[in-house]
């Protein structure tokens, strides 16, 4: 990184500190902190669009789609849900590349569980054993990405089902005093006005995603947990940078990061309630409306 | 092969050690749905190991430091904020890490007291280590819990031990305790059932599992592995979470009826299941 670090055994200590936390494996460990904010940027969304697919089949009228939003819903009750981050990526693989023998090669003569394994053909494979290795690392995390979803949509069909039933009855019967459809009402005022309601469940349920992103480590993923232990691991005198075991400082970074990373979220959760809150008939609104007068 | 029988014999205690069941694990094309059965469910010990004693320690130290909170004093308040903060701020995953790390690096052969050697071997151990992690942070969790009761004990009850001159210890046992307890059961029940399910995170973290003496979601991880079908061993854990869930519901259920007894039934709360999924 810096000119001065080519012989990192002569150097004074700072420098050997700069030379050291720039090394190529500490950029790696830079860019597994993206790694995670990636992950939080797209499982929200994600989790909160199946949350809402979810909240609408449970109130749904058909019980058709009624039954499986419940089944979808109550799934992440009484289990803990790190099984679910264990089973479903694992369960995805094999229904995926099962399809794909099924689709790709029809004439296979073997079975494919055969004993303790699990043989597709070659072309069945996914990704392929020729593709290159960011088309392996990009499916990984997209198994990873769609388990977090998952569950964490579950848990916030909950929390929108809630909300939706919070929502005042009286409003809800204004718009139909207007004369506007269930759709329309939906709409212009279940919609809108729900998110107050929603914000602290949605708010608990960011907090608890956070906290769950170092659980990446265990679906294989080379993220901030797997980078502190390898990185952190004693070094002997064959690496250019020897030293002691130092993991504990490591993990002492990562346990910071994720405090600075909830510490954060908690001030930008606050801000959005206030502004939710504004005009609201909830204690939350009272309280604004009696500060600022 | 082991027949039904011979798993349930060999395997039921296997995670209390292998002086209780099986030398060796079955693994490979040995391994039958009893045996993952009998094993998965012989994990389920550690299980409630973990959870009972954290809950238990964890009560004593949360009542501690949710009056800490509550007290005026910064002297107490700040550091018993900065707990709740540290412990409910940063993951489960990563507090087992780094204490297991900071464990490590002690001495081995023990600390020297003045006269006394402490072992320190015995503090690595999932069943010492992890038991300390999940004890702090249950704590941490259930102290807030009991802060926000301690916040909303009705004015009333509080004015009425005044008048009847009830002061410190006497009216904090008689009157403050129970009220807040009442208050804050419906979610210490949320808080028990989840760290029930946070100990399955023990041997996934930094805890070995010291001669496969393991957890209920170490062998249903160790089944799917070994047969490279996730879906016996991980269903069959599930389920038996759902059963040990429900369990917990009905036992708080009861102390709950309890610490609601003198109260008209419109006015007892009530459980909900209320998510606070993960730490």
């Amino acid at each position: 990184m810096f000119t001065f670090c080519s012989d990192p055994s002569t150097l004074p200590d700072w420098q050997w500190m700069a030379c050291y936390l720039t090394t190529g494996s500490h950029m790696a460990l830079y860019r597994s902190v993206l790694v995670v904010l990636l992950l939080l940027a797209l499982a929200a969304p994600l989790a909160l669009g199946m949350g809402f697919l979810g909240a609408l089949a449970v109130r749904a009228q058909s019980r058709l789609v009624r039954l499986p939003g419940l089944a979808y819903v109550s799934m992440v009750r009484g289990v803990p849900d790190i099984i679910f981050f264990l089973f479903v990526p694992l369960a995805i693989d094999q229904g995926v590349e099962y399809a794909r023998h099924r689709l790709l090669c029809p004439d296979w003569p073997d079975p494919v569980r055969q004993g303790n394994d699990f043989i597709v053909c070659p072309a069945a494979k996914m990704p392929l054993a020729t593709d290159p290795a960011w088309v392996h690392d990009v499916w990984g995390f997209s198994l990873a990405l769609f388990a977090f979803a998952l569950v964490f949509g579950a848990f916030a069909a909950n929390t929108l089902n809630g909300a939706m039933a919070a929502v005042p009855r009286a409003q809800l019967e204004t718009g139909e005093a207007y004369g506007m459809t269930r759709a329309q009402t939906f709409r212009r005022i279940l919609l809108p006005q729900m998110w107050v309601y929603a914000l602290p469940g949605l708010s608990n349920l960011w907090m608890i995603l956070t906290k769950a992103t170092p659980l990446l480590f265990l679906l294989g993923i080379q993220d901030v947990v797997f980078w502190a232990r390898e990185l952190g691991g004693q070094k002997t005198g064959h690496y250019a940078y020897a030293h002691p075991d130092w993991r504990v400082w490591y993990f002492l970074g990562v346990l910071v990061f994720y405090l600075g990373l909830t510490w954060i979220s908690q001030k930008v959760f606050d801000r959005l309630m206030a502004r939710l809150n504004h005009g609201q008939a909830t204690a939350g609104g009272e309280a604004l409306r009696k500060a600022a007068a | 092969m082991n027949t039904c029988a011979e798993s349930f014999e060999t395997l039921i205690l296997r995670s209390l050690g292998r002086e209780y069941g099986a030398r060796l694990l079955p693994s490979g094309l040995d391994i039958t749905v009893c045996d993952q059965v009998a094993l998965i469910a012989s994990g389920l010990i550690w299980n409630v190991y973990f959870a009972v004693l954290a809950l238990s320690f964890g009560f004593v130290l949360a009542t501690v430091v949710a009056l800490g909170k509550a007290s005026p004093s910064a002297w107490l308040n700040r550091p018993a904020r900065g707990f709740i903060f540290l412990f409910r701020g940063s993951p489960l995953f990563v507090q087992f890490f780094f204490v297991y790390e900071a464990l490590v690096l002690l001495p081995r052969a023990g600390v020297t007291l003045g006269e006394i050697t402490v072992p320190t071997q015995w503090m690595m151990r999932a069943w010492a280590g992890a038991l300390f992690v999940l004890f702090l942070n249950t704590s941490a969790y259930t102290a807030e819990i009991f802060h926000g009761a301690l916040a909303s004990i009705p004015k009333g009850d509080s004015e009425a031990a005044d008048a009847y001159g009830l002061t410190g210890w006497r009216k904090f046992r008689r009157i403050t305790w129970p009220t807040m307890l009442r208050l804050a059961w419906p979610s210490y029940t949320n808080e028990a059932i989840f760290l029930l399910h946070a100990t399955t995170l023990v041997f996934f973290s930094a805890f070995p599992a010291w001669q496969q003496m393991g957890d209920a979601l170490y062998y249903a991880q160790y089944f799917a592995a070994q047969t490279f079908n996730p879906f016996i061993a991980y269903p069959l854990v599930g389920l038996y979470f759902v059963l040990m869930t429900l369990t917990v519901i009905g036992l708080f259920g009861i102390v709950n009826r309890r610490l609601n007894r003198h109260l008209p039934r419109a006015a007892r709360a009530r459980f909900r299941f209320r998510p606070q999924y993960i730490r």
